[in-house]
């Protein structure tokens, strides 16, 4: 008697007994749960959604690292795809040495630290100015505020160009600093936003009393709501350093002659003189390594910023409270 | 090894904490010679300077009153000083708005009108209408082209983007193991993308996915839909996972939504029998559309000034040359055609909002 015709046979005598009839529900429960979103199915497609999700996203990531790597002969044979045979480093020291790859990471540093240290302060002062005082044309300014997000830079970069180069800021990292003090930098306006959201939550019961004590606004500004804002603070300030140091499109062009170039722009220079070879030579294909191992350098310093301080990153949207308008 | 250590600690004591103290010997004695300085001259000084700025014909400010070139006398209420107060904090932003976006938008908008050419420094222009428009629009060239791959490209790109976004909050949202490791993974794409990392994977075929090419999806498109929205659809294959990077920053926004929304509304809907996907629609997706709408302007403005984005490049090419003889070049054209740009930017951004507050009001 085969297993189905056993099955048969037990149904169709209608005994079914109290113990497979628990297992099958305990089973029904396991696998399906109360409320389906508690069983064990949908556990598993869970994390297989998540995984592959998550090996989409990371895709280009380890192709870069595992290209980066690669000898010419393992980009060319079939039978290399993901791991290199042997792990060539060469890829890396030509590019280390092409853009002096210390200097180039200091620069790169200076240019995106100091406009991100001046966004990050101007945008403290004119996010609590908004925050906890009332004035005339606030809504309207507010609105303005957002409008200069949305403006996109190709609009505003040809008049500040021809103002840079009248006042010689060219080729400077003046060119950055002076918008961002400003608080007119890169994303300047969602920074102010930031602070806007976060200095609200401040209760308004501790300036006050401060104000009591005597305290001027800009000693209540900097005794206390700096210190409470230290959250926003960091996390605007990580945020800034990151888009200026991917920043590309403006400082093309307001830095294009000088040596003071942003990373990624270097690196890109850099490749460009050395890359004279036809296609599908095996020298093209040892360059296509090195481009990839020069994108690893670029992105090194800030994937090594995000190993330390991802939590500021992931929770910035929480604490802030940006989304609680 | 703690021999080690002991001698460590000998050589801090004997050398270097002395060295230190010395430095701070030096400090002290520095003080002691500066702070009379500072008492004696420097804040008087500072007072007088103080008083000299709130006390003088232009400018002057009594216990109640504030005095303007000595005969504009406002009263200070409490109201006012309040508001002049936030005009002081936010007068740096003011100011910067003024010279880094009113006047450069006003100023591009007025040189678009024109034709400019260069004589070394100074600018000559030559009155034009909508000349550079219609040169921009009518006649020939690779920007209406541009900008049709572009809209379309939005068109598919961001409802891709924001639907991605929002599967992704949700499954993190879910009671999962390790929430914090899978935002992290998520959001890595925001810190690394730069223009020329992105363009670099695009050149070398790592955005797109193996397998995508291999099932020909894309004849299927042509064959069935037609050549026009074959292309952006290629492209949105070809970029599939540049799509999905740009999307690290809606998925935190949409996250902290989702984590907004009361769990007991979820049991009280279970309890009169709503399933999941009812109460994804009836709960879920009306308390985050207004993120949603967030998101959408987040996306558009984000892809359309992202630094590869064949058009503004097209853009600075054409508004920085001055070599060519030929209308299609120059300032004034690239003004033109910027503006242009930011007007379909701000028609597309329109248009989403109204498709999503279109649905809401079906309902």
């Amino acid at each position: 008697m085969n297993v189905w015709a056993k099955i048969k046979h037990y149904s169709s005598k209608e005994k079914q007994s109290e113990v497979t009839r628990k297992a099958k529900s305990k089973l029904h429960f396991i696998l399906l749960g109360r409320k389906l979103t508690d069983g064990l199915i949908y556990k598993v497609v869970l994390y297989v959604l998540l995984v592959s999700l998550a090996y989409i996203y990371l895709y280009p990531m380890l192709y870069m690292i595992t290209n980066s790597f690669m000898t010419s002969s393992d980009i060319i044979s079939a039978s290399v795809r993901w791991i290199p045979s042997t792990l060539n480093w060469e890829n890396y020291q030509i590019v280390w040495q092409g853009v002096n790859y210390p200097r180039a990471l200091w620069d790169a540093f200076l240019l995106a630290a100091l406009p991100a240290l001046s966004a990050t302060v101007s945008s403290a002062l004119v996010g609590y100015g908004f925050a906890k005082y009332n004035f005339p044309f606030k809504k309207t300014l507010m609105a303005l505020l957002i409008m200069t997000f949305i403006i996109p830079p190709q609009i505003t970069m040809m008049p500040t160009f021809r103002m840079y180069s009248n006042y010689e800021l060219l080729g400077t990292i003046r060119a950055f600093v002076y918008p961002a003090i400003l608080g007119q930098g890169l994303n300047g306006a969602i920074y102010i936003l930031i602070f806007y959201s976060f200095f609200k939550m401040i209760p308004k019961v501790l300036e006050e009393s401060a104000q009591l004590d005597g305290a001027t606004p800009l000693q209540t500004f900097t005794k206390i709501a700096i210190p409470l804002a230290i959250p926003a603070i960091i996390i605007v300030f990580l945020f800034s350093f990151v888009w200026y140091y991917n920043e590309t499109y403006l400082s093309g062009l307001y830095l294009r002659d000088s040596g003071m170039l942003p990373m990624p722009l270097r690196v890109q220079e850099f490749i460009n003189a050395t890359d004279n070879f036809p296609e599908g030579s095996p020298a093209f294909e040892l360059q296509q390594a090195i481009r990839l191992a020069g994108n690893i350098l670029t992105i090194l310093p800030l994937l090594i910023l995000y190993f330390f301080t991802q939590k500021h990153f992931v929770e910035s949207i929480d604490k802030t409270g940006i989304t609680g308008e | 090894m703690k021999k080690r250590l002991n001698k460590i600690k000998a050589i801090y004591q004997e050398r270097i904490r002395p060295f230190f103290g010395k430095i701070k010997l030096v400090f002290v004695k520095l003080l002691k010679k500066v702070e009379p300085f500072y008492t004696n001259k420097f804040v008087p000084f500072k007072d007088k300077v103080k008083h000299a700025l709130t006390h003088n014909f232009i400018l002057n400010i009594t216990a109640t009153h504030l005095v303007l070139f000595s005969f504009l006398r406002l009263k200070l209420t409490n109201k006012r000083r309040e508001s002049m107060i936030g005009y002081m904090f936010i007068m740096v932003w003011i100011i910067g708005f003024l010279i880094f976006a009113l006047y450069p938008v006003f100023y591009t908008l007025y040189l678009s009108f024109f034709r400019v050419t260069m004589d070394g420094r100074d600018i000559n222009t030559v009155f034009v209408g909508l000349g550079n428009f219609q040169a921009a629009l009518l006649r020939r060239g690779d920007f209406p082209e541009l900008l049709v791959n572009y809209a379309l490209e939005m068109i598919l790109n961001v409802p891709v983007t924001i639907v991605f976004a929002l599967v992704i909050a949700m499954l993190i949202n879910q009671n999962i193991k390790g929430r914090g490791v899978w935002r992290t993974i998520f959001f890595l794409p925001v810190i690394i993308a730069s223009g020329p990392v992105i363009r670099e994977l695009m050149d070398q075929g790592a955005t797109t996915l193996p397998s995508i090419a291999e099932y020909n999806f894309i004849d299927l498109v042509i064959n069935n839909i037609g050549e026009l929205f074959a292309n952006p659809i290629q492209a949105l294959f070809d970029q599939i996972l540049l799509v999905l990077w740009f999307s690290g920053i809606q998925i935190l926004i949409l996250l902290a939504g989702l984590q907004k929304i009361d769990k007991s509304v979820y049991e009280a809907a279970m309890i009169d029998g709503a399933g999941p996907w009812e109460s994804f629609w009836k709960i879920t997706l009306p308390s985050i559309m207004p993120l949603i709408n967030v998101t959408i302007i987040y996306t558009v403005v984000a892809m359309s000034v992202f630094s590869e984005n064949p058009i503004i490049i097209h853009i600075r090419e054409r508004m920085f040359s001055f070599s060519h003889e030929s209308i299609a070049f120059g300032y004034g054209y690239g003004s033109a055609i910027a503006w242009i740009y930011f007007v379909v930017m701000v028609v597309i951004i329109l248009v989403f909002i109204a498709a999503t507050s279109l649905r809401r009001r079906v309902k």
